[in-house]
């Protein structure tokens, strides 16, 4: 065992072989793989779920199951895809894999926490999951509205403590963050030269830390309102329904940039690398990064509109709503422009964030439509907002985490896939991907309401179109998948360095050794200076 | 005719300022970012420029978008207080809403199920309420939508200027039969509104 040893060949702590090196593990890199296998898990039962609701949804009446299976369907749908996949995703896997390293760090400041964040994942996991099998499926959708999720008699009591649970779990791992960013940075390192992904973490991190409690609280009491009916959501005894879903949004709108700020970070490192050319305007991502914690905490009630709220308020948080769109259209308007003049490479990370441009536009620009009030009240709770957040969040935050494994795969397991297969599945992810969420635009204009398990006739061309969407985005989702896996067959030869990166973990072997660093890690003054790249590659020639 | 202004008219408007500069913008967008990925591609532009930023430029993009932010803000605005504006005169009729009907009660205490008549021509204000679980009452045809929420009233109104059959949808979840809570509105000629409201059940 040597130093330059892998942290596969190195548990930690020492002497422990097998699970056991998994289960009791301090390594950052180790706890990231544990959250890849678990988050993996649930993001291929949610995908299926998805599935069955839109092959449900592709001819008039009942096509594959009956209403109460539909509505649960779409309960765990989005309870899983939301608290158990899209949330941590990308800050648990590849923010614990390389946060530290991206800082010049051995590890996260509180290593302990960080595993207990993982058994509060699986803990989170194991009451979602029992909720399937005591007292029925819960089927509220997965906002929790009250009243109707104080009266089901469906087992939403585990599914919120879940969510409670994982809270925790997300909280842990954002306080975790936010010390290791500020303690842990290797000596010199200041602050406007840390890397934009670890920044995009540290702006989310935030959000975690100070909405999560909010949604905690909140489903905790509903948990009471159900055992004790004690009636805070009840207008007939002193209480309001609308303030659970004031409280419900206040964290969950933030969450969306939970979900979005870490994707968007992904995408700040890879169009610089392929483009070998500096991020264009490093101070600005930084600044919209935070800016839209702190806007996107303030927005909440944009989807309240039609609640019965006063106008007064459908006026702030509309005008709210519109500016904070405007960091997310500085951060696009920054990767185009990285892009101009550079020495662009295509490879499957750039091609996924690409995609990721488009998808998350599209996402981003029919965000206005809802917005703006007069357009809201019309298209609110239709399939045009089943569109609208699944560009946003699926073609944001899925694709970014697409392009992240692509990006980081060699580093993390030290092994290259295959191109081809990789373009191919790409290709049909996005056009899977546009054929299934474009019609619902139009169904929701037309009028199609969300959550229906049944429709009227004429929206039933659109629903088919999805569904036949739906089924090649899966195919290409599997495919790339597949892809990803089938590299494990291939030599573990991956350069430190395979695509010319300038931030840390590109100098350090892949995968990496246990401390991370070798050798004191190098800082340069700005993050995205690519002179030495330039030097080293000789053009058009990597592997 | 009455001088009233269908609101709809404001709130499609809206809807084509907002998509189309949406869509230009857009396309903009995914143009440039194809036309660089080809012209700078490495086999043809070996040498990137180091270029890191630019204060103007970066400027421009944040004021811009601001002022076309606000000028959509202002114009859905605009359209939102026209749904919300009830001229005088407008008829008014209370609705229900509960697993998984709606109730329809008319000034004279007429009651009817799943079915909303009204006067062509004639503005109509809806009181809604909800018995039970949330609702939500969606009109499309006329770009109205309001939720029904139990110990509160709220309201929607709209002009049925042209006669015809329209549906109207629960679009807030409430349930197993949640897709099922939907009725008919009907406008018909004001004297056959006048013989109908009288018309016992």
């Amino acid at each position: 065992m040597t130093e330059t040893d892998s942290f596969f060949e190195t548990p930690a702590p020492a002497g422990y072989k097998g699970i056991w090196s998994w289960l009791i593990t301090m390594d950052h890199k180790r706890i990231a793989l544990m959250y890849l296998f678990v988050i993996l898990f649930w993001f291929f039962g949610a995908l299926i779920l998805g599935l069955l609701i839109r092959t449900e949804l592709m001819s008039v009446g009942k096509t594959i199951m009956g209403a109460q299976t539909y509505n649960a369907m779409f309960t765990l749908h989005g309870v899983i895809m939301i608290f158990l996949f899209i949330i941590p995703a990308i800050p648990a896997i590849f923010g614990n894999f390389l946060l530290p390293i991206q800082i010049g760090a051995d590890d996260v400041f509180f290593p302990k926490l960080n595993l207990l964040s993982w058994y509060l994942y699986i803990l989170g996991s194991i009451f979602a999951i029992s909720s399937l099998f005591f007292g029925g499926p819960p089927d509220t959708g997965w906002t929790f509205y009250v009243p109707f999720s104080v009266s089901t008699n469906t087992n939403v009591s585990a599914t919120l403590m879940a969510a409670f649970i994982l809270g925790m779990s997300s909280m842990l791992t954002g306080l975790n963050f936010i010390t290791t960013i500020h303690r842990m940075r290797v000596k010199g390192m200041r602050w406007l030269q840390i890397p934009l992904f670890t920044w995009s973490l540290y702006a989310t991190a935030w959000v975690q830390l100070l909405a999560t409690p909010i949604l905690s609280i909140t489903l905790l009491l509903v948990v009471f309102e159900r055992m004790f009916a004690i009636g805070l959501f009840d207008a007939s005894k002193g209480g309001d329904p609308l303030l659970y879903q004031h409280l419900f949004w206040m964290y969950s709108h933030p969450a969306v940039y939970i979900m979005i700020l870490p994707g968007m970070g992904v995408i700040s490192e890879i169009i610089p690398v392929f483009s070998r050319k500096s991020i264009f305007g490093y101070k600005a991502i930084v600044a919209s990064s935070m800016a839209i914690a702190i806007a996107g905490s303030l927005v909440w009630a944009h989807h309240m509109f039609t609640s019965g709220m006063s106008d007064v308020a459908v006026f702030v948080f509309s005008l709210l709503t519109f500016l904070v769109a405007i960091p997310s259209a500085v951060k696009v308007f920054s990767w185009i422009s990285t892009m101009y003049k550079g020495s662009i490479q295509m490879t499957p990370p750039l091609l996924f964030s690409l995609g990721f441009i488009y998808l998350f536009s599209v996402g981003g620009l029919t965000g206005l439509v809802l917005g703006a009030a007069g357009t809201n009240i019309h298209v609110h709770d239709t399939h045009f907002v089943v569109a609208h957040f699944h560009f946003v969040m699926f073609g944001g935050t899925g694709f970014a985490f697409f392009a992240a494994l692509h990006f980081w795969w060699p580093k993390i397991f030290g092994r290259m896939y295959d191109f081809k297969r990789a373009y191919v599945a790409a290709t049909m992810i996005t056009i899977g991907f546009i054929f299934h969420y474009m019609p619902m635009f139009i169904l929701g204009i037309m009028g199609h309401p969300r959550r229906y398990y049944d429709y009227m006739p004429r929206f039933e061309t659109g629903n088919m179109l999805a569904g036949i969407g739906g089924y090649i985005l899966i195919t290409g989702i599997a495919l790339m998948f597949v892809n990803l896996f089938l590299s494990f067959k291939n030599k573990r030869d991956a350069l430190a360095d395979p695509w010319g990166g300038t931030t840390l973990e590109w100098s350090v072997p892949s995968p990496p050794p246990l401390h991370n660093f070798v050798s004191p890690p190098e800082i340069k003054d700005y993050p995205y200076d690519f002179s030495d790249v330039v030097k080293k590659f000789k053009p058009g020639n990597i592997t | 005719m009455n001088g009233i202004t269908n609101p709809l008219k404001n709130v499609d408007q809206a809807f084509i300022y907002i998509i189309g500069f949406s869509l230009v913008l857009l396309m903009f967008i995914t143009a440039l970012m194809i036309v660089f990925v080809f012209k700078y591609r490495r086999s043809k532009h070996p040498e990137p420029s180091d270029i890191r930023g630019n204060w103007l430029l970066e400027t421009a993009w944040t004021i811009i978008p601001t002022v076309i932010a606000l000028s959509m803000f202002y114009i859905g605005w605009s359209a939102y207080i026209g749904l919300r504006d009830v001229p005088p005169g407008a008829i008014e009729i209370d609705v229900f809403a509960q697993q998984f009907s709606w109730i329809v009660v008319y000034p004279n205490d007429k009651e009817i199920e799943n079915e909303i008549v009204v006067p062509q021509g004639k503005p109509v204000k809806i009181n809604l309420t909800s018995e039970d679980v949330l609702h939500s009452l969606f009109i499309p045809a006329f770009r109205v939508k309001v939720d029904a929420v139990k110990g509160l009233t709220s309201y929607v109104w709209f002009y049925p200027d042209k006669k015809g059959e329209y549906m109207f949808h629960c679009t807030e979840y409430c349930g197993i039969a949640h897709s099922e809570m939907n009725g008919v509105l009907r406008v018909i000629p004001e004297n056959d509104y006048e013989q109908w409201l009288e018309e016992e059940e």
